[in-house]
């Protein structure tokens, strides 16, 4: 075939798709700075004809946005710390420490993936009934502080590690919880930085669990809080795209910024099988 | 300090929250789906029964199960194939050699990915506006006539099919095109001499070695579009006339609705049943198809 044609229609059909990809996004932000009732006129507007700030001015004055993005911000940023805690420890001690049963352990933990999470949501909800935690930010944030998934792919990565720099450190007498934050610690910073930014983005997109743990508007998260609105005041385009905006643009910035270790992260956790 | 009990302090905190947070209440959904608990068992735990199979017996004689297992099947059968050629087809055109600005098609391709369903979906439900949806406006173009995306019992799964591949179809992508990246490029300079056409270049080379990871790809996707949730509740709020009720869905509003967390609990172990056994059919046709 010829080279030229070929190359025509490769990059025509890229283009066509990223057009597909793109423009919703791209629509989400454009109606979200036009006047309310302007996206509903016939033909629909593509650009706002005078943009305004005002839909988000009534996002964060009227609507509590600013209250959902905090505790969007809280309830992501605490799980991501406590969960990078754990799992980092978790999947070292799997990859770099010698103990009984330590392959059969392993095994039962990646045996947990299979099991969807939604089987474990009923009896949860109970058991943070009985604990008084219901409708706090605790509800969300404790069970996710460590996940299979997190530990599997730290353990991936700390295998690389050579035994030696670690039995160095003991000969000079270095203990186990210094080696970890002295030498392992450091090296494990790749990994570190992509578990970080996939457990953001879950915990900052997570839909099903919030809604059920968290029954109070106080505490409502970013698409918790959109999702309300949603039902509330559905004729609304305007108002709706701006709640869109604010709850997609964080992630889709710290996509854009580490898109590097998100992508390395997604092909590390995807070799599972 | 002996090396074993050092393993077990660094592993216990996950352990704890694991065993505690997910294990213990998976077990615990087991136990409870084989009681009738419900507002009053939640209100004074003396109410509580025990049913046996009782709940699952119910749940199997009841259309309302079948329907939500029918339109998750739905979902998943059409959608998940869709996503997959999607991903394949975006995927090829970024491995072709012809293709420049890869980064940055590759980047803009996979944005929805990252995107938080919610607020796309709520996007989605305007572009599928009937009267000021730019879905419609794109086909009339073409000249045919309006649909009802969302509010037709026909049409509304297949809106949130299309809108379900547009969020993932990146993701598989991503994971495909590493794959077709690892193929050694000497075995297409071989068939080419030997005179194969791109076709028969893409079906016994690259279909054959990207076998491995179209399995994996597929059941990943299968498993994660059998948890159907979010979509329909901000679409379609499961309607119109319940065809875009899933089963976990189905799961939420008897559960948190109508606390019939009994109830709840059998329909969200008979999801389970029905997704490891398709994983292992999955599993077990690719066995047999590579042997053959």
């Amino acid at each position: 075939m010829n080279r030229r044609l070929a190359s025509a229609i490769i990059h025509g059909l890229l283009a066509g798709g990223t057009l597909v990809a793109v423009f919703p996004l791209l629509w989400m932000v454009s109606v979200s700075f036009m006047r309310p009732g302007e996206a509903g006129s016939l033909p629909s507007p593509l650009l706002p004809a005078h943009p305004t700030w005002h839909n988000y001015e009534a996002l964060f004055l009227r609507a509590g946005m600013g209250r959902y993005l905090l505790n969007s911000l809280l309830v992501s940023g605490a799980i991501t710390v406590l969960s990078l805690a754990c799992n980092l420890m978790a999947g070292y001690a799997f990859a770099k420490l010698r103990f009984h049963g330590r392959e059969r352990l392993f095994q039962a933990l990646l045996g947990m993936l299979v099991i969807p999470a939604q089987v474990a949501m009923l009896p949860l909800f109970l058991m943070l009934k009985y604990l008084g935690l219901v409708d706090s930010y605790a509800a969300v944030i404790v069970p996710a502080m460590a996940s299979a998934f997190g530990i599997f792919l730290v353990r991936q990565y700390a295998r690389g590690i050579p035994d030696e720099l670690m039995e160095a450190a003991r000969i000079d007498g270095a203990g186990e919880l210094r080696i970890f934050v002295q030498i392992v610690l450091p090296l494990l910073k790749p990994v570190m930085v992509t578990l970080a930014i996939f457990t953001f983005l879950t915990a900052w997109n997570d839909f099903m669990w919030p809604l059920i743990a968290l029954t109070g508007q106080d505490h409502y998260t970013l698409p918790l809080g959109l999702a309300s609105l949603a039902r509330e005041h559905a004729q609304d385009s305007e108002l709706m795209m701006a709640g869109s905006v604010v709850t997609v643009v964080p992630v889709l910035l710290l996509f854009l910024a580490m898109q590097r270790y998100y992508i390395e992260g997604l092909l590390l956790g995807s070799v599972k099988g | 300090m002996s090396r074993q009990r050092i393993a077990w302090l660094f592993l216990a905190p996950a352990l704890a929250v694991l065993g505690v947070f997910f294990l213990l209440p998976v077990i615990a959904a087991l136990a409870l789906s084989l009681t009738d608990y419900d507002l009053y068992a939640l209100a004074d735990v003396r109410h509580l029964r025990f049913v046996a199979l009782g709940n699952y017996w119910d749940l199997l004689h009841q259309p309302r199960f079948w329907s939500a297992l029918g339109h998750t099947l739905y979902f998943v059968a059409v959608g998940v194939p869709l996503s997959i050629a999607t991903s394949l087809g975006a995927a090829l055109l970024l491995d072709s050699p012809l293709a420049r600005a890869k980064a940055l098609f590759r980047t803009a391709l996979f944005a929805p990915v990252v995107t938080t369903v919610v607020a796309v979906a709520v996007v989605w439900r305007y572009l599928f506006n009937t009267k000021y949806g730019l879905a419609n406006h794109v086909l009339g173009l073409v000249g045919i006539h309006p649909v009802d995306w969302l509010g037709d019992p026909h049409w509304a799964m297949p809106a949130i099919i299309l809108f379900a591949v547009w969020k993932n179809f990146g993701y598989n992508m991503i994971i495909l095109l590493a794959g077709l990246q690892a193929i050694p490029r000497d075995l297409y300079e071989a068939a080419r001499i030997d005179g194969a056409s791109p076709l028969q270049q893409f079906r016994h080379i690259t279909l054959p070695m990207l076998g491995p990871t179209l399995l994996m790809v597929g059941i990943l996707t299968v498993s994660g579009y059998f948890q159907l949730f979010a979509e329909p509740y901000v679409m379609t709020e499961g309607g119109p006339l319940q065809s875009t009720t899933s089963v976990l869905y189905l799961m939420y509003n008897e559960g948190f609705q109508w606390w019939n967390f009994g109830m709840a609990s059998a329909v969200a172990f008979l999801l389970f049943v029905v997704m490891f056994a398709m994983t292992a059919l999955m599993l077990r046709l690719a066995r047999r198809g590579g042997a053959a």
